[in-house]
């Protein structure tokens, strides 16, 4: 599989002087493209640090971070902000959809953000986003009236909307019982394998990193394992 | 962009309260601009009704010859003839510049006249009066002397005489007297009292009296012209610009009456300004409101603010949708206070029919639309600041939250 991803020598300083905390001390890692990786790592690891660095939200204080060849350190906050609308789908503990919006517009943000309004094409999109995650008869709901588990699905079908080459899950299952987590894990295998996005899942549970091709442990601001 | 003006619709329909409030603030505000502009306006329109309504707008005047000069050929004497107090300087071709004059465009009436002191006589009392000749059929085109008539007729004929109730009340006069009116260069005529007219207007109910052209023409030994020419206008604010235009066309010195109301214009000058500044505290108010209105809103969705750009929604975007919200309030706040102001000023008279102890407002000039253009460049304005906070907005930190 060819690097969909490379940082390398990462280091994330916050505050300065004396009361600087460095949080990434040179991490280096590769994904490969159609991965599937858990991004373990206690509290304070650095793991939230390292998925909003590579979700172009936050800039290293050193360090190179290249995505589909783009040098994404040197690029300015227009350029990054289009490429993380192109390239990147992301998937919140709390799943941090839009309340005022449907789910079927929940879902389809990323593309009318982008072509300026909501295609009969990125509905269509939207529409089967929902049904293949077993929502079909909700697409129409408030996205305040959806259970825990159902708006963490509305939020995975949202990162997939614009078929980003990478999604980042900053603990997608923490907020939900164990039967709507598999349900939520089983999908985002379904769509690594159907789709070929690569999937970074940050999380605390060890059962559902063993459901990861690749586990990838975070400790002390460095990958140890 | 279209898109974040659906998003920005939606912001305000999902707090439908909140915004209702919002919109109600600025229809209120736009509610006093309209209302303090048809006030100002039609307190104007009232005062220089009651003013310069009834006097000429543009006046042409005789002008005094120079005094003759007579050289002797001998010796170093030098004699010139003086100004006379009886002699009136007379506009010879007033007949011809008449019509001219008339099909100015703006020029509702034309009054050539004769005028010149005199003194009223009736038995034993004796009273110094301004004597106006107008000419038949035009008595009302600029003093409405048919509008202020109490007695008898405004019409004027050979040997009739019309005067104010206040100078009939001197002399003890009524209809169908014999009065001797004498000029100040000691001709003098018996007349007969056909009207008698109140203005309101102390100088002129007690001291001017009104006759024929031709019985002027006697009183004064003028055989032919005329001393002055009053104008009248449709839009009594264009006298300058008509004045300039008749001098133009004319080479006579047409005067308008701007030229002498130096304290009026001034007085209504500062009236205006007085509308400005509650014009303009009013203005102040919407953009105060809509601005803290905002900024809470902007406060209150930082978490999906910081959402939709992680989304890939850019920093103009973001600012589109709160200034697209600013726009739709202070349209939505314009719309309603235009329409409200509008109907509270339905009742009132119109502009022609104000009367003292009403307020004179005139719906005309409630300037509806510079209202609901200000109120939407205000809010925009407004918007501003809280779109750059949103803009500003770190998408990690606020999802966080």
């Amino acid at each position: 599989m060819s690097a969909l991803l490379r940082v390398s020598e990462l280091v994330k300083t916050f505050g300065q002087g004396e009361a600087a905390t460095r949080v990434l001390r040179g991490l280096s890692l590769t994904l490969a493209a159609g991965e599937m990786a858990a991004l373990l790592g206690p509290s304070g690891s650095g793991k939230s640090t390292l998925l909003t660095i590579l979700g172009t939200l936050m800039k290293p204080t050193s360090g190179s971070h290249v995505m589909l060849g783009v040098d994404l350190v040197a690029a300015d906050d227009a350029a990054l902000t289009e490429f993380r609308n192109r390239h990147i789908g992301f998937v919140f503990q709390f799943h941090n959809l839009l309340p005022d919006f449907t789910a079927l517009e929940n879902v389809v943000f990323p593309t009318a953000v982008r072509e300026g309004r909501e295609t009969a094409a990125a509905r269509a999109r939207g529409r089967d986003l929902l049904t293949r995650m077993g929502l079909g008869d909700r697409i129409d709901f408030p996205s305040s009236s959806l259970s825990g588990g159902q708006k963490q699905r509305v939020a995975v079908a949202r990162a997939l909307m614009n078929r980003p080459e990478l999604v980042l899950a900053d603990e997608p299952t923490g907020n939900l019982d164990r039967a709507s987590a598999m349900q939520v894990m089983a999908l985002i295998a379904e769509i690594t394998r159907d789709e070929g996005t690569t999937f970074l899942i940050s999380t605390h549970d060890e059962k559902i990193a063993s459901l990861c091709r690749r586990q990838i442990v975070v400790g002390d601001g460095l990958v140890t394992g | 962009m279209f898109y974040a003006l659906k998003i920005a619709m939606r912001y305000l329909t999902a707090s439908k309260a909140q915004t209702a409030l919002l919109v109600s603030g600025v229809a209120v505000g736009v509610f006093i601009f309209i209302f303090m502009s048809a006030l100002i306006g039609g307190l104007a329109e009232f005062i220089l009704s009651r003013t310069v309504g009834d006097i000429s707008h543009v006046t042409i005047k005789a002008e005094d010859r120079d005094p003759a000069i007579l050289i002797v050929p001998e010796g170093h004497i030098l004699a010139v003839t003086e100004r006379g107090r009886l002699r009136t300087a007379t506009l010879t071709e007033a007949p011809t510049w008449v019509p001219l004059i008339e099909s100015v465009p703006g020029v509702i009436a034309v009054s050539p006249q004769i005028t010149g002191a005199g003194f009223l006589t009736r038995g034993a009392q004796v009273a110094q009066v301004s004597v106006t000749g107008l000419e038949p059929g035009r008595e009302s085109a600029i003093l409405n002397l048919d509008g202020y008539m109490v007695e008898g007729s405004a019409r004027l004929g050979s040997g009739s005489v019309v005067l104010g109730r206040r100078l009939a009340g001197d002399l003890s006069l009524s209809l169908g007297q014999t009065l001797r009116l004498q000029s100040a260069g000691g001709v003098s005529t018996v007349l007969t009292l056909s009207g008698i007219f109140e203005t309101g207007n102390g100088m002129i109910d007690g001291s001017s009296v009104f006759v024929a052209l031709p019985t002027a023409r006697t009183l004064f030994a003028l055989p032919q012209g005329v001393t002055r020419i009053e104008i009248k206008l449709a839009d009594l604010n264009a006298a300058d610009a008509t004045a300039l235009r008749i001098r133009a066309l004319t080479g006579l010195d047409a005067v308008p009456w701007t030229d002498g109301a130096g304290q009026l214009m001034e007085a209504l000058n500062a009236q205006a300004q007085t509308g400005y500044f509650l014009k303009s505290f009013a203005l102040i108010t919407i953009v105060i409101g809509v601005a803290s209105a905002l900024l809470l809103s902007t406060y209150r969705r930082r978490p999906e603010i910081g959402i939709m750009r992680a989304m890939g929604a850019g920093r103009g975007f973001v600012v589109f949708v709160f200034v697209a919200q600013g726009a739709l309030i202070g349209l939505m706040g314009g719309l309603t206070g235009a329409a409200l102001g509008y109907l509270a000023l339905l009742p009132f008279p119109a502009r022609g029919d104000f009367r003292p102890g009403t307020l004179p407002m005139d719906i005309t000039q409630g300037s509806y639309g510079l209202a609901i253009t200000l109120t939407v460049i205000g809010a925009i304005l407004a918007s501003i600041l809280p779109a750059r906070a949103a803009a500003r907005v770190d998408p990690v930190t606020a999802i966080g939250q």
